[in-house]
């Protein structure tokens, strides 16, 4: 309890954001980050199976996966946004 | 009688327009640094045309109080915050270099319209960098032009050209002398190769044409060719441009998301325009059990304002990031310098290599996210004018 204390408290630094939503904006934006790695950390994986088992088709593999990683990117923008707005705004 | 353009001529006049914009960035250097050492200010407000309105001017000003919203505070605490949010932000001045009253900025005009004043054309160095209200306008903390007086409450249009529409003006003037000059040495040398930067640029059309719109839009893919390549390479270029430090270069234009707001109206727009009867058919009507359509339908009238959303969301927290990432790295140096002076600059070579390998990553996601807002347009577009077959 009294960690959880502690920790609210460090939060508490600026009274107009409140004590929850930066530990909120920064725990949103860590969560974020884990989501994308996991997503993207898949795409990558098997793309390397898929050049594995076929050398010879690597530009298509990767020019796909590059496509890929970047549309998993813009949902996980979209949650970074969310916390860059609960802090600033 | 031929009438043809010679390579040469095409030559010859590229090169003079591109002397005469040397000289003009250089007038304009030249100019800011001989009245570098002035401390005076001088008053220039008129009504004339908004061509005129570009004048440079020192900021070289003998009053005691200070900018609260600097990032080097007097007392010489560096505020990384306020720094990266000034670099960020759109402003009504371009700031170039220098802090406090040795800052050298390029004051841009001002263009408001109220309904009891009517349009209002002035220079931005009327506001004193916030510390002066003028027409009963003043700057608020954001940068934003607001009453003077707090009690009225009419709304202030604001049309000013801002850095950021100056940026974009800069990377729009940049993209037609591309294209207009490619297309004009294409029709002059017909069967022969491309030369200098065409070089580059037609494999970039060629790959957006054969890779992208072909495939994805199918018959009708040139009647929305112009509309994909413009914004690929207005993308591109605001991108590029935006990592460019030096002037002309430097705002951040994507970044903001007004400008991508308007782009993704544009998608918006062009798809549900050109939606044929298919496509609403897929939204209102789709090939599911009856019992479904009381979840389908919701969904997919929320995906026809979404999918564009979605674009405009990914393209400026992409490129915002990355300007948050570099300055922040730069910004290490100062939080640094501040304890320390010695530390400040042991940390500069490791931030400046830092800065380095992070635009490597920039100039990639630059082209990546241009890439991609124009593939998903082109998979809209697709979308709504797809033919029926089973």
């Amino acid at each position: 309890m009294s960690l959880m204390n502690t920790l609210l408290q460090a939060a508490d630094a600026n009274a107009l954001a409140g004590m929850y939503s930066k530990m909120g904006a920064a725990l949103g934006a860590g969560l974020a980050a884990i989501g994308a790695g996991m997503g993207i950390g898949r795409i990558g994986g098997s793309a390397m199976e898929s050049i594995a088992r076929q050398p010879e088709s690597v530009g298509d593999i990767r020019a796909n996966m590059i496509v890929a990683a970047a549309l998993i990117e813009g949902a996980v923008f979209f949650a970074i946004v969310v916390c860059l707005l609960i802090l600033f705004i | 009688m031929k009438t043809e353009i010679t390579d040469n001529q095409i030559l010859n006049r590229d090169m003079a327009i591109i002397k005469k914009l040397i000289l003009v960035v250089f007038c304009v250097f030249y100019s800011i640094s001989s009245n570098a050492n002035q401390g005076n200010h001088h008053d220039q407000s008129s009504n004339a045309s908004i061509e005129e309105q570009e004048s440079v001017e020192i900021n070289g000003q003998k009053e005691q109080k200070h900018n609260e919203n600097e990032a080097h505070k007097p007392s010489g605490k560096f505020a990384p915050g306020k720094m990266i949010t000034e670099h960020i932000a759109d402003a009504h001045d371009w700031h170039l270099w220098g802090e406090g009253d040795g800052a050298v900025s390029i004051p841009l005009p001002v263009i408001t319209y109220t309904k009891s004043q009517g349009f209002n054309v002035f220079s931005s160095s009327q506001f004193h960098h916030g510390h002066a209200s003028y027409l009963g306008f003043k700057l608020n903390e954001g940068g934003h032009i607001v009453w003077d007086n707090s009690e009225i409450t009419e709304k202030i249009y604001d049309l000013s050209i801002t850095k950021n529409v100056l940026a974009m003006f800069f990377a729009v003037l940049t993209l037609c002398m591309l294209v207009i000059g490619m297309a004009r040495s294409y029709s002059n040398r017909k069967g022969k190769a491309p030369k200098g930067i065409h070089n580059l640029i037609e494999p970039l059309i060629l790959f957006i044409r054969d890779d992208m719109a072909i495939p994805l839009i199918g018959k009708k893919a040139d009647k929305f060719l112009p509309l994909l390549l413009s914004i690929f390479f207005f993308i591109f270029i605001n991108n590029l441009f935006g990592l460019i430090p030096i002037f002309p270069g430097g705002a951040n234009v994507t970044g903001n998301i007004s400008i991508t707001l308007v782009l993704a109206l544009v998608v918006f727009i062009t798809v549900n325009l050109n939606g044929n009867k298919y496509y609403w058919k897929h939204i209102f009507m789709p090939d599911v059990p009856v019992w479904m359509y009381i979840i389908i339908i919701p969904i997919e009238i929320l995906g026809v304002v979404l999918k564009p959303f979605v674009l405009m969301l990914r393209l400026f927290a992409n490129i915002t990031a990355g300007h948050i990432i570099i300055l922040g790295f730069f910004s290490l140096i100062f939080i640094f310098g501040a304890m320390d002076a010695k530390i400040g600059y042991m940390v500069s070579p490791l931030s400046v290599a830092f800065t380095v390998f992070m635009s490597m990553l920039e100039l990639l996601v630059a082209f990546l996210q241009a890439f991609v807002f124009t593939l998903l347009t082109g998979v809209y577009i697709g979308m709504a004018v797809e033919e029926h077959h089973h």
